[in-house]
């Protein structure tokens, strides 16, 4: 016997676990139109193009000039260096990880890549200042070891987690029948993990490197306290950077409020924004077109 | 070629590294066909047994290059050990020596160059606390939903696009959405509320993705069990899912609270300040927080190297901290995967 009130105490609980669950989605919208709000009156005073494109961030200045292009490039090029490192030590160490290791030194190997995830950025941020700049000045002959080529050292560090343990559990899905037939036709271990278990696994591994590329975009303060902030486009990879997060963090605290520096810095967080949505969006697209492969039952 | 397919085991996992052994065993041994006596040089037999041979030649290149490059991956991921080790090296070598029980005791004295930390640790465990306890509620029944509930389709296509993306907005652009939301819209002001809040937020993806994977691990036969005894759908969620995914939601918590332990970005302008001589009193005081307490003094301190000590001690305190919880947490998964799978 099931009472009316117990019926209805049951569809209302769905409803609240529904709205609740929603959650998710309206803090995004919230986010996304806050931004938006506090962003947009820029474009008032600056064209988007020459807000996009312009070559002088001069926001102090009188009159200021809001062109964020060398903070872009700063960005996009200490990713991609921190990339150079982090996808091949990413993804070889979830080949290791998921093919090679024996289950015990996995049991070793593994939370120490977690711990490795887990270690706050500024404690990174502060290594990179107090340890890998003077080193990098002593050995390399550079004028500051605070420059691009740190952070992006400092960014792989802190990207090859999220790269590793989404290609590790793409690497894992890959059904045992493929790999049994490979090696069944006379294929070692490295050409079955080479000629199939890579293939196979290489929609997940995609995801892997986007979403670590876009931890890397968007990380804060490895770039605050590390890139040098140097507010120009780089010639060489030990020339200064000042990358877009790094631009927020620095000077929201002295913009004034609601004045053009403060929404120009919110603009740029639309800019910072809109990467990584699309990085997300690119992600997911990916994991979800090419989710199965071969005879997965997984 | 047999030897190989009776050394897989169904989950590929268990023990690549003993068949990788095998293998070259297997090509160091002398064929076991037998060497070819010389006498029957010319027969049938013999040239099958030379055409067999020649792929032992390629197997030994072959073998080499799989030596080679599972050495590659192995030291790929050593680097990484390397790396968390040398950072950990370095913070406690130099930060050791700095912590006392009147660092973390005392509030900073002159100007910050001198005394404890003891405002910022307890700044960091009441934000740290306060998000725990804003995302924990909505981020388990996100995931309540998301895994009892739903049924496939637009809708919660929608919800899980929407979490990933939650995942993935840059820390600095919280921190923007809190300043502009929490502080000045709804006028909390820079105060612990707003940046618990921010905090909050960040965390949800997280404590949802550990709920819905504990929820995911309890066995459908608990359910089934519960439900044909006539408890309902909230009874049987209640009183045997929830309490069966107990651990694991505890779990995610405890890596909830330890990654907002260690944000900087997002409390920088809704909840953290320079310095502030007092503990906070109520929910609506600015605090001094460990990781901007580093950056602060790392960056913008009046006299940068004096304080260095003092850097690399709130650094320590700071990693003790959020590693602790992050050990806790993952030695407590590795014991409870153990059990599941038994």
């Amino acid at each position: 016997m099931i009472h009316s009130f117990t019926k209805f105490k049951e569809k209302l609980m769905n409803y609240f676990f529904l709205l609740v669950a929603t959650t998710s989605i309206s803090i995004l919208a919230m986010i996304t139109l806050f931004l938006f709000k506090e962003g947009l009156p820029i474009f008032e005073k600056v064209g988007i193009k020459a807000f996009i494109f312009g070559n002088y961030w001069y926001p102090t200045a009188d009159p200021a000039h809001f062109g964020i292009f060398p903070l872009i490039i700063g960005s996009v090029s200490v990713t991609l260096i921190s990339a150079l490192i982090s996808i091949p030590l990413g993804v070889m160490t979830a080949i290791y990880l998921s093919e090679i290791a024996s289950s015990r030194l996995r049991e070793i190997v593994k939370p120490v890549v977690e711990l490795l995830a887990s270690l706050p950025s500024v404690v990174i941020g502060f290594f990179g200042m107090v340890i890998v700049a003077p080193f990098l000045q002593d050995h390399f002959n550079i004028a500051t070891g605070l420059n691009m080529f740190n952070a992006a050292i400092m960014l792989a560090f802190m990207s090859i987690p999220t790269i590793c343990t989404i290609s590790e559990d793409a690497l894992y899905s890959v059904p045992a029948s493929l790999k049994e037939a490979s090696l069944a036709l006379g294929a070692t271990s490295f050409e079955t993990i080479v000629k199939v278990t890579l293939p196979a696994a290489l929609s997940g591994i995609s995801t892997a490197i986007i979403l670590g590329l876009s931890r890397a975009i968007g990380e804060t303060m490895v770039v605050l306290m590390v890139a040098g902030g140097a507010a120009m486009v780089p010639g060489s990879i030990f020339d200064p950077v000042r990358p877009l997060p790094g631009s927020i963090a620095a000077e929201m605290a002295e913009a004034p409020y609601r004045g053009d520096h403060y929404y120009a810095l919110f603009a740029i967080g639309i800019v910072l924004f809109i990467f990584t949505f699309c990085f997300n969006i690119i992600a997911d697209y990916l994991s979800n077109k090419y989710r199965q492969t071969g005879d997965a039952t997984l | 070629m047999n030897v190989k397919v009776s050394a897989i085991n169904i989950d590929g996992m268990k023990n690549p590294e003993e068949r990788y052994l095998q293998e070259i065993r297997r090509e160091k041994a002398p064929d076991p066909t037998g060497p070819i006596s010389e006498s029957e040089s010319q027969t049938a037999s013999s040239l099958e047994n030379r055409k067999q041979q020649k792929p032992l030649f390629f197997n030994k290149k072959r073998t080499l290059l799989q030596h080679l490059f599972f050495n590659l991956f192995r030291s790929a991921a050593m680097v990484n050990a390397l790396a968390l080790f040398i950072i950990l090296y370095f913070m406690i070598a130099n930060g050791w020596r700095a912590i006392s029980i009147d660092f973390l005791t005392q509030p900073p004295r002159e100007m910050m160059t001198q005394g404890g930390i003891l405002p910022c640790i307890v700044g960091t465990l009441c934000l740290s606390l306060g998000a725990f306890l804003i995302s924990f509620p909505i981020g388990v029944s996100s995931a309540i939903y998301l895994q009892e509930y739903a049924s496939e389709g637009a809708l919660v296509r929608a919800i899980r696009l929407g979490i990933s993306n939650l995942a993935g907005v840059p820390s600095v652009v919280f921190g923007l959405f809190g300043l502009s939301f929490f502080v000045t819209y709804l006028k909390m002001g820079v105060s612990i509320l707003a940046g618990a809040l921010t905090l909050a937020l960040m965390s949800l993806p997280v404590i949802i993705g550990a709920t819905e994977e504990a929820l995911k691990s309890v066995p459908a036969t608990y359910r089934e069990a519960s439900l044909g005894l006539g408890a309902t759908k909230l009874q049987t969620i209640l009183r045997v899912v929830l309490p069966a995914a107990a651990p694991g939601i505890l779990t995610g918590g405890i890596l909830g609270i330890s990654r907002t332990a260690g944000e900087t970005a997002p409390i920088m302008f809704t909840a953290a300040v320079f310095f502030s001589p007092n503990l906070p009193r109520s929910i609506f005081d600015e605090v001094m927080a460990l990781p901007y307490h580093i950056y602060v003094l790392a960056t913008a301190g009046t006299e940068i190297e004096v304080t260095r000590p003092l850097q690399y001690g709130t650094a320590l305190v700071l990693i003790s901290l959020v590693l602790g919880m992050n050990l806790i947490a993952i030695l407590f998964r590795a014991r409870l995967r153990k059990k599941m799978r038994r």
